[in-house]
């Protein structure tokens, strides 16, 4: 039982950091409708802006992580601008197609810039494990977890109750009708792309101070991506309970399934339970099903 | 007409995909105030004119090639939909175009980006439900679940909410029931009363749009081919016949109609 209670609290905490990875996605996808496959090289860049900015330049953690917001909202207009915006209206599999490569230039640029050495991030956060009962968990992971779990409670709130959000979802909706409707889309899409890059920044750093960073650090957030798909592309509450499903069958299978087979399971059972469940729910749990009106 | 007109299209040209011209040289005019109806049948251009003046054309690959467009004295050429919006020139768009995943309050709510600000939001709400008591009962739910002519509703108040000077209204009779059509045709006559809004109205339904306005064009490949007040257009013959369905009394059968066809005195 006590094994059992730790599992599942390590699944939740690992879990609510696979939902911030996830809220990257679901952000680009709730506002525009695109599906950024970019989004792990963002996180990437994220972590080493945070991370240049405490070794390079000696800022501490905080201003470090504003800076990096900073640079990544800067970046994902950028992105935007330069290369989302002449493929508006455009084939929905060019822009994905887009995004792709685009995740291969960043990386490409990340080996220049710091090379592909791994490193570790400084140390952020206390060092003493946290203890809630009888369940301890490390407090590199707890940390991360909060952080997550307030950065997506401000994303929806965000996109629920600000008239901005409100803008983002009906533009997704329908561009055409939101632009009739004196919405500046242009302004929705830079905004849409800046917000998921520094959602996808924190997630990097986080990432980053777990487990230290290198170019390669991206590759978690395809990891992540059946997260995304099991809650919904477009739910923010469907990403949270995906996470941290995903967390906890990661941890439970690794405890009980791994000592009998050797091993490996872990990494495969979530993906077992995403093919199960998309069979009976096509959309995610919590995606939106086309409304049909008959 | 001594008055310069809110708005005034002259001989405006629209190419689709560099390729297809759909408006050869339009014109028209809506003077501040009235509710001025384009009619016309399938294909004829009518849509499009709508979209040229609310600069929605270039998102569905169309240009204005020539002419020009007036609205309060200023020209709309090269201007976005949303400062086109934001100047006071709503659409209503074929087809309601509701945010189906939007509550019906978060749809009225977008609207308010067309008057620049939030403003008094809850205020705004009041007035549409004041025109449409069935949203009130339903404006926490989402759009989409909404019947057609709840639909039609939403919005025409989105378009209350954005308080225009001129609003322009797309077929808000497709594919409604001819009771919701007739009470929505009394509630745009009743928009156009009580709150000034000047109104184009284009409609396929030329009986029900000539009973709401005051002037009517008709338009037939991409051209104006008739005009005049409402009240000579729904005694015009040729009017009557085509548009109309009136004709005098008795029944007549198809192959007199098609002899009728020919003698559209536009056309010869």
């Amino acid at each position: 039982m006590e094994d059992f209670l730790q599992m599942v609290a390590s699944g939740v905490v690992i879990g609510g950091i696979y939902a911030l990875i996830a809220m990257g996605f679901v952000v680009i996808y709730k506002a525009t409708g695109i599906i950024n496959f970019a989004t792990g090289e963002f996180m990437m860049l994220g972590a080493f802006f945070c991370f240049t900015a405490m070794t390079a330049a000696k800022f501490p953690f905080a201003a470090a992580l504003l800076a990096a917001a900073m640079a990544a909202a800067a970046l994902g207009a950028l992105v935007e601008r330069v290369v989302l915006r002449p493929l508006m209206g455009k084939a929905m599999i060019s822009v994905i197609m887009v995004t792709i490569g685009l995740s291969s230039i960043f990386k490409g640029v990340a080996q220049l810039v710091w090379s592909g050495d791994y490193r570790a991030f400084p140390p952020v956060f206390p060092r003493a494990p946290v203890t809630l009962g009888s369940v301890i968990l490390p407090s590199r992971q707890f940390y991360p977890f909060l952080i997550s779990l307030a950065s997506c409670a401000l994303i929806a709130i965000l996109f629920r109750f600000t008239r901005t959000g409100t803008a983002m979802r009906a533009t997704a909706d329908d561009p055409q009708a939101a632009f009739s409707m004196g919405i500046d889309i242009r302004r929705v899409f830079s905004l849409s792309w800046s917000l998921a890059a520094v959602t996808a920044a924190l997630s990097g750093v986080v990432i980053g101070t777990m487990g230290g960073i290198s170019p390669q650090l991206g590759a978690i957030g395809l990891k992540v991506f059946p997260v995304v798909i099991l809650g919904g592309l477009d739910s923010i509450g469907g990403a949270l309970l995906g996470g941290f499903l995903m967390g906890i069958l990661e941890n439970l299978a690794g405890g009980y399934l791994d000592p009998l087979v050797g091993g490996g399971i872990k990494e495969v059972a979530p993906f077992l339970v995403l093919v199960a469940i998309l069979m009976v729910r096509p959309y995610g749990l919590f995606g939106t099903r086309e409304i049909e009106r008959l | 007409m001594t008055k310069e007109p809110l708005l005034r299209v002259n001989n405006l040209e629209v190419v689709y995909n560099h390729t297809v011209q759909v408006l050869k040289g339009l014109s028209l005019a809506v003077p501040e105030g009235e509710v001025v109806a384009l009619l016309g049948s399938n294909g004829a251009g009518k849509s499009t004119t709508l979209k040229a003046i609310s600069g929605l054309l270039p998102m569905e690959d169309g240009a204005v090639t020539d002419g020009e467009i007036r609205f309060g004295g200023v020209s709309l050429a090269g201007r976005q939909p949303h400062e086109i919006a934001r100047r006071g020139v709503f659409q209503v768009m074929e087809g309601r175009r509701v945010f189906e995943e939007l509550t019906v309050e978060e749809n009225l709510s977008c609207a308010s980006y067309a008057r620049g600000g939030a403003g008094d939001l809850a205020g705004a709400y009041e007035k549409v439900y004041g025109y449409f008591p069935r949203l009130a009962e339903r404006r926490r739910q989402l759009a989409g679940y909404l019947s057609g002519g709840e639909q039609q509703m939403l919005a025409i108040g989105r378009a209350l909410v954005a308080r225009p000077r001129l609003m322009l209204l797309d077929e808000p009779s497709l594919g409604l029931s001819p009771i919701l059509v007739e009470e929505i045709f009394g509630i745009v006559s009743r928009i156009n009363r009580e709150e000034g809004t000047t109104i184009l109205l284009v409609e396929q339904n030329a009986n029900m749009a000539l009973s709401v306005s005051s002037f009517g064009y008709i338009m037939e490949n991409g051209r104006i081919v008739l005009d005049g007040p409402t009240s000579l257009l729904r005694e015009d013959r040729d009017v009557r016949e085509f548009y109309l369905g009136g004709h005098g009394g008795q029944r007549k059968s198809y192959r007199d109609l098609k002899h009728y066809k020919r003698r559209k005195r536009w056309l010869s």
